[in-house]
């Protein structure tokens, strides 16, 4: 085939992600955008990268979909018993802990990236980054994914201590949708999930409702709408 | 006991016509006549003490223990067989390591309670194995607190506030019950405990023994560790000064 | 991907993924003295910076580690299981630093044999009964001891320095200055250091590992200011 339009269609699905978990005084905020993709096309484009494991702990997911699906499918079996076996939920540190387990000692065949996040009545909201080798950290807030590379910089900016949960869910889709709008492997909607004593809310920002950045411009109709409006938008034929 | 050879006691596979299992009931006795063990749960921790019978004078002081640390915070008091206690100890170490290998967290101690049950249980359903000779307390400080636990020959385990097993349980019970748990620091406890013990055994009639203690609790950060040797002297000597006082009555 | 067919299942450690490095380790008066910053790399990313990489091991020892982070970890749950191992024993007896460190130097060198190597350097520093004690094992198995210890850059970097400036009982003033000498040398030249750092002291008395702080750097040479002046060209 012709090397320029490959568009390597046959490879894995892959979520080429922008991920993002941050804690706040009382809970957990976490981010995600919904692009997978099979090389250069979108496989599909409202995926769902923000996975329950149980009741008050999610998982933010990033690199191979099947990978990370099988972890998470895994993680939420072994939480289930456990819950059931100590007859009370599970905490934070013990999903992290799982999922580290599998990420570590499955390094060589795995390609996931997770963030845990989670809340428990005995240390509050925490998040855990689980970056690809199974290493495990403990952090107020954590980025992860292909489109964590551009918001480096904004996050170190950006998060405070102390923050308010509207704060912090405010933070999470402002980055979001920075990264979204460098990262082609970022897209779509933006979802969030927040978790604290009072339980879970999931949240959705449509694609068309995202903020605009740097050289975008607001969506029209059709150039005709443009034209219609009048003014400087619609050009006069150009002379010699 | 009545039954006696009538010719279904002699294995744990086979229940007696009115439905018991004599080899589990002779494993209590070997528990019942050991020296006392007392565990009690005070306010703000767990205390455990052992009335170590001394088989020889030729023996060093300090072995043959009957109290054992399973994992940081929590800890094992054994009546009856001492060999016995030993095995179900490993298992308890071995079954708090292997969760915390997991979980990534201390073992509750409901959980630990409810596995070393288990295994204990096990030993009573196959021809082949032998019920253990020996009760056992567990006692252990998790996120929910102190917490005491008894399990006993048959496998089966119950969280208590106050627990008695060997020679002296039902004096030490009656004891126990007299104290006020719920406002006792384990400080307090080491003593009320040690009093307890003395005042059980008798010197007359009983072997030399030696006052084997431990506890978890704030004063020693959560872990389980045996008593301090100036607190178990101090328990000691009250302990002795209270047995004369009895006399001199 | 770069791992697809040839390694796909394989049962080795090919790269490391988050990587801590260098670290220092000194003997001094009173003890030892060990330094390393908080970074923790992703490939040329400095993707965290408050990794904690010195931990003390039971009573008498100290632990630091460069190279991979979920590794060191792993290394960390096993001595913990070692050391609760040895306590729960309750004999009065604990592991030294020179048990410790053989003990390490038996794991890395098994895995090491299975191809499957813990990606480390590892740095062991204690004190038992009066002896100081200082000594390095490799993710091969390598090991050694020394007045003075250094892994990754800091072997080229620190080292030199190490050489010409130690000294037999220095104090523990004299001893932190020289560590940050080196430090200074690994911030400016190791493009993977961070302006974080520990320092982490055992003596007799005990472990303490000191809260993070940043360094004083020094940008005032003339040249800098004006690179063209006395050369040709310019970098």
């Amino acid at each position: 085939m012709d090397p320029l339009h490959d568009m390597n269609l046959d490879a894995p699905h892959s979520m080429g992600t922008t991920i993002i978990g941050v804690s706040y005084d009382g809970g957990v905020v976490l981010g995600a955008d919904s692009r997978t993709s099979t090389g250069m096309y979108v496989a599909n484009r409202a995926s769902d990268k923000i996975t329950q494991l149980t009741e008050n702990v999610y998982v933010c997911r990033s690199g191979s979909a099947a990978d990370t699906q099988v972890v998470s499918d895994y993680v939420r079996y072994f939480l289930h018993q456990h819950t059931i076996q100590l007859g009370q939920p599970s905490t934070v540190k013990v999903a992290a802990n799982l999922i580290r387990m599998l990420s570590y000692q499955n390094k060589n065949m795995l390609q996931a990236g997770l963030i845990v996040g989670g809340w428990d009545k005995y240390d509050g909201g925490q998040i855990y980054s689980v970056p690809l080798g199974g290493t495990i950290l403990k952090q107020p807030f954590a980025i992860g994914g292909s489109g964590s590379s551009y918001l480096y910089g904004f996050m170190d900016q950006a998060w405070k201590e102390g923050m308010s949960k509207d704060e912090a869910e405010k933070l999470v889709v402002k980055a979001a949708s920075l990264a979204m709008a460098r990262d082609g492997a970022s897209g779509g909607v933006i979802r969030t999930v927040i978790i604290n004593a009072d339980g879970v809310t999931r949240n959705f920002y449509p694609g068309d409702t995202h903020p605009l950045w740097h050289d975008e411009l607001e969506a029209q109709n059709s150039l005709l709408d443009v034209l219609s409006s009048g003014g400087a938008a619609c050009p006069e034929p150009m002379s010699t | 006991m009545s039954s006696i050879g009538t010719g279904y006691d002699l294995s744990v596979t086979t229940y007696s016509p009115d439905g018991r299992l004599f080899q589990i009931e002779y494993a209590a006795k070997a528990v019942d006549n050991s020296g006392t063990v007392i565990g009690i749960k005070c306010k703000d921790g767990i205390v455990m003490g052992v009335e170590k019978l001394i088989a020889s004078k030729m023996l060093l002081a300090g072995s043959n223990r009957r109290i054992h640390s399973v994992h940081r915070h929590s800890g094992m008091a054994v009546a009856g067989l001492a060999a016995d206690g030993r095995q179900i100890v490993t298992r308890a170490k071995s079954e708090a390591t292997n969760y915390e290998r997991i979980y990534g967290e201390p073992i509750p101690v409901k959980e630990l309670a409810d596995r070393v049950a288990s295994y204990v249980h096990l030993c009573t359903l196959y021809w082949w194995l032998r019920p253990f000779g020996c009760g056992v307390l567990v006692g252990g400080y998790d996120r929910d607190g102190p917490q005491l636990y008894m399990v006993e020959p048959s496998g089966i385990s119950y969280r208590y506030f106050g627990a008695a097993l060997g020679k002296g349980r039902q004096a030490a019970k009656t004891e126990i019950e007299k104290l006020k748990l719920s406002e006792l620091t384990c400080r307090q406890g080491v003593i009320e405990v040690a009093k307890i013990i003395y005042g059980i055994h008798d010197e007359a009639k009983d072997k030399a023994f030696e006052l084997e203690m431990s506890w978890v609790c704030e004063e020693s950060d959560r872990q389980h560790q045996k008593v301090p040797d100036d607190l178990l002297e101090q328990a000691k000597e009250a302990a002795k000064a209270a047995l004369e006082e009895m006399d001199a009555d | 991907m770069a791992h697809d067919e040839d390694v796909a299942g394989s049962e080795r450690t090919l790269y490391p993924y988050v990587t801590g490095t260098s670290v220092i380790g000194i003997k001094y008066k009173d003890g030892i003295l060990m330094a390393a910053d908080t970074g923790g790399s992703y490939g040329s990313t400095l993707r965290y910076k408050s990794v904690e990489r010195m931990k003390v091991i039971g009573k008498h020892s100290l632990l630091g580690a460069s190279g991979e982070i979920s590794d060191f970890q792993e290394i960390l749950r096993y001595l913990d299981e070692l050391i609760l191992y040895d306590n729960m024993w309750d004999d009065g007896n604990s592991l030294g630093p020179k048990e410790i460190h053989n003990y390490l130097n038996r794991v890395m060198y098994n895995r090491r044999n299975k191809f499957n190597p813990l990606w480390n350097s590892l740095v062991l520093g204690g004190v038992k009964n009066g002896n100081k004690y200082l000594g390095v094992v490799t993710m091969l198995g390598a090991h050694y001891e020394d007045n003075h210890v250094a892994t990754g850059f800091g072997n080229h970097l620190a080292v030199p320095i190490l050489r010409s400036e130690w000294k037999e009982g220095m104090s523990f003033e004299e001893a932190v200055k020289l560590l940050e000498k080196c430090l200074l040398v690994l911030l400016y030249r190791d493009r993977s250091s961070i302006n974080k750092f520990q320092i982490a002291k055992i003596t007799e008395e005990g472990a303490t590992i000191y809260p993070a702080y940043s360094l004083k750097t020094f940008w005032g040479f003339s040249a800098f200011q004006n690179p063209g002046q006395f050369a040709e060209g310019t970098w």
